[in-house]
């Protein structure tokens, strides 16, 4: 190497060793290509991929197709302004008789049902009903004699708008939407609209705890910067404690302290404090409680971090200039600690956002947050397309305020890890 | 108060007394709850109330001889100690190529790696449950020690790659210059060097998988349930103080990782502290 850069200087040799260090260095970049390759792929198939998944799920919509072919072959044509012509009847009708033989109504009538209440009952009755293939020309009046929904707009436009491959049914589920019978997008009926009050919630109960958690840290991570190492490292152990004990054990203890008969109630009870127990868990009080105790480390420590860096001459500066304490502190200090306020408040309120064990545990219905919901339709309804819908708003939300916080710490060290 | 900052006018005085009363009451509002359930496991009583009747140490004998608690212990143990493997191989191998890679792809790149740590837990356990489920993945050991080594992965790739950073390239080039193969120079020079760091990245690996409960709740079957998952359970259905035991067991495991962490940091300050 040495050699080469000698002789760089003779023109006729400075080509080929330009090239050959630009070949050494692609090689040794490749090799470290290599290197990240194997997380690359293996994130591919354990998180990228699913998650791709997921939202693939809140626009995939073939469950109908899938069972009445004909039907929506029939329909394509219809502009959905009167009833469908015979044609689409005798379609329906011969779709039924063969979902019926091979058992999948049950498929098209939960996902009808989601787009119109009822509309079980009108595929399962109609299906039940239909002895055999109607007399040609007579399916459309044998559908409507055996239910009259048949004989209405709506009820064959859901089954048109249900057609797929593709849906925004759910992601405008999700947002309190829905298409009505000329399918405009307007407002879905009350029984139905949740979801914005459910973000609300949601947005509610995670500023909440971000703000308590920015008003409980900001004193802890002044005293924990202005101390003398020695002290700080040893007072540090209360807020990395609790940082590495168990999210379970954490919850648990606080729904000992705080239930009826818990550890507070009974003292309170014994001082005299109060007559019969408080409510004190189950409700919004207990969740942001146990909340804010699982978060605060993470506002604690980028706060910590932003304060150790300020230099205490700043603040001597302003007090030799004349400046009040409070002035000096407010003028001075505060400023240069808002960098670390904004990424600390943004690590917790992203975290926040996402929190379905704490809230499922010591939450009452009111106070699930979106979470909740994602895990309740997957689960236990199996509306899919709704939880994936739900995934999605939340993965979106996330990812911008991410992106917001990976601004706001670029250059600076992030400390601490991230659990929920 | 003489570790206190100058504090020179009465007003200061008391701003600096409010920081360490406030500072005291949060201190006892992180610590308080984790310590007042201990002594509530060693209670001869069913009910989680002081004052205790009597000491015992029925719940922890309840938790040994319960086949479902152990089971859960062992299979946290299995999942933790296999996904933390799995991520230290493919976490460090990562830290080491990023090291070297020069591209404005990087940040992005990086990002990538990192935002396991960030999706919300619900979000990545939907994806896996439907991912998984078609391939049989879902209720099996393998299928959750994939999912939380994706999870901790992250962890690793930050801590080795943050000693990687401090690492002195110019003692790799030594080694080399000395005659050592790459291979020897990796394992008698590299390697001791960055080892604590690698240390610290697989004690994270081992508390996320060890502490994770929401992947748990959709993929495992009864066979895989862990430790937390076993506790969800049990303060869904009824808090027995056998949970304030198998809360006793977690903390005692967080506090040996935690001081073993700590450790670690204390060494290597006390090497560059030495170095300079």
């Amino acid at each position: 190497m040495t050699d080469a850069l000698l002789t760089g200087a003779d023109a006729s040799t400075e080509v080929p060793l330009k090239r050959r260090l630009r070949r050494a260095e692609r090689t040794r970049q490749l090799k470290a290509l290599a290197l990240v390759a194997p997380l690359l792929v293996f994130l591919l198939f354990t998180f990228a991929g699913p998650i791709a998944g997921m939202l693939w799920r809140a626009v995939d919509d073939r469950e109908v197709r899938q069972v009445l072919p004909n039907t929506l072959a029939a329909l394509a044509a219809w502009d959905g302004k009167d009833l469908p012509d015979e044609n689409a009847y005798a379609a329906l009708a011969s779709d039924i008789l063969a979902a019926r033989a091979s058992g999948t109504i049950a498929i098209a009538a939960k996902r009808l049902n989601y787009a119109l209440n009822g509309f079980r009952t009108i595929l399962t009755s109609t299906a039940r009903n239909l002895k055999a293939e109607p007399e040609r020309g007579t399916a459309r009046e044998t559908l409507g004699r055996i239910n009259p929904a048949w004989r209405e707009r709506t009820t064959w436009t859901t089954i048109k708008g249900a057609g797929g491959p593709l849906t925004s049914f759910y992601l405008l589920a999700a947002l309190d939407l829905t298409r009505n019978v000329d399918g405009a997008i307007v407002a879905a009926p009350p029984d139905q609209a949740i979801y914005r009050s459910l973000f609300a919630r949601t947005f509610i109960i995670s500023l909440s705890v971000t703000v308590l958690c920015l008003i409980l840290g900001f004193p802890v991570a002044y005293l924990l910067a202005t101390l003398p190492p020695a002290r700080s490292n040893l007072l540090m152990i209360f807020v990395l404690l609790p940082f590495w004990t168990s999210l379970l054990v954490r919850t648990c203890a606080w729904i000992v302290l705080l239930q009826s008969k818990g550890v507070v109630n009974d003292s309170l009870l014994w001082l005299g404090i109060v007559d019969e127990p408080l409510r004190l868990i189950y409700n919004r009080f207990g969740v942001c409680v146990a909340m804010t105790h699982v978060l605060l480390p993470f506002m604690i420590l980028p706060l910590y971090s932003s304060m150790k860096a300020i230099s205490p001459a700043y603040m001597r500066a302003a007090a030799s200039l004349g400046a009040p304490p409070l002035t000096a502190f407010l003028r001075i200090y505060l400023p240069q600690t808002l960098p670390g306020i904004g990424a600390g408040s943004l690590l917790v309120f992203i975290l926040a956002l996402g929190y379905y064990i704490t809230p499922a545990l010591v939450g009452g219905a009111a106070d699930q947050m979106i979470s909740y919901f994602i895990a309740l339709y997957t689960t236990e309804t199996a509306n899919w397309g709704l939880a994936s819908a739900l995934g999605a708003v939340l993965l979106l939300a996330t990812v911008l305020l991410a992106l917001v916080y990976g601004k706001l710490v670029q250059g600076q060290q992030v400390t601490g890890g991230m659990k929920n | 108060m003489s570790d206190s900052p100058s504090l020179r006018t009465p007003s200061q005085r008391i701003a600096w007394t409010a920081t360490i009363i406030v500072s005291t009451l949060v201190f006892v509002f992180l610590i308080a709850p984790i310590l007042a359930i201990m002594p509530l496991s060693f209670s001869s009583g069913s009910y989680l109330t002081y004052p205790l009747p009597g000491l015992s140490f029925r719940w922890y004998d309840d938790f040994i001889s319960s086949p479902r608690w152990m089971n859960s212990l062992k299979n946290s143990m299995i999942i933790g100690v296999a996904s933390t493997a799995l991520s230290m191989v493919l976490g460090t191998t990562a830290a080491l190529g990023l090291a070297q890679w020069k591209s404005r792809f990087k940040p992005l790149v990086l990002a990538f790696v990192l935002s396991p740590v960030v999706v919300p837990g619900v979000i990545t356990a939907v994806g896996l449950y439907f991912f998984f489920a078609p391939i049989g993945l879902t209720g099996s050991y393998l299928g959750l020690i994939l999912a939380h080594t994706a999870l901790a992965t992250p962890f690793v790739v930050i801590t080795v790659g943050a000693t990687l950073q401090s690492f002195d390239t110019n003692l790799a080039r030594a080694a080399a210059s000395l005659g050592a193969s790459p291979l020897q120079a990796f394992r008698r020079v590299i390697l001791p060097l960055i080892l604590p760091g690698l240390a610290s990245g697989a004690l994270f690996a081992f508390a996320t998988s060890f502490d994770e409960v929401v992947i748990v709740l959709f993929m495992a079957g009864p066979e895989q349930r862990t430790l937390p998952r076993e506790m969800f359970s049990g303060i869904r259905e009824n808090i027995s103080p056998t949970i304030t035991a198998a809360a006793v067991i977690l903390t005692t495991v967080s506090v040996i990782l935690l001081a073993t962490l700590e450790g670690l940091r204390r060494r290597n300050e006390r090497l560059k502290g030495s170095g300079a």
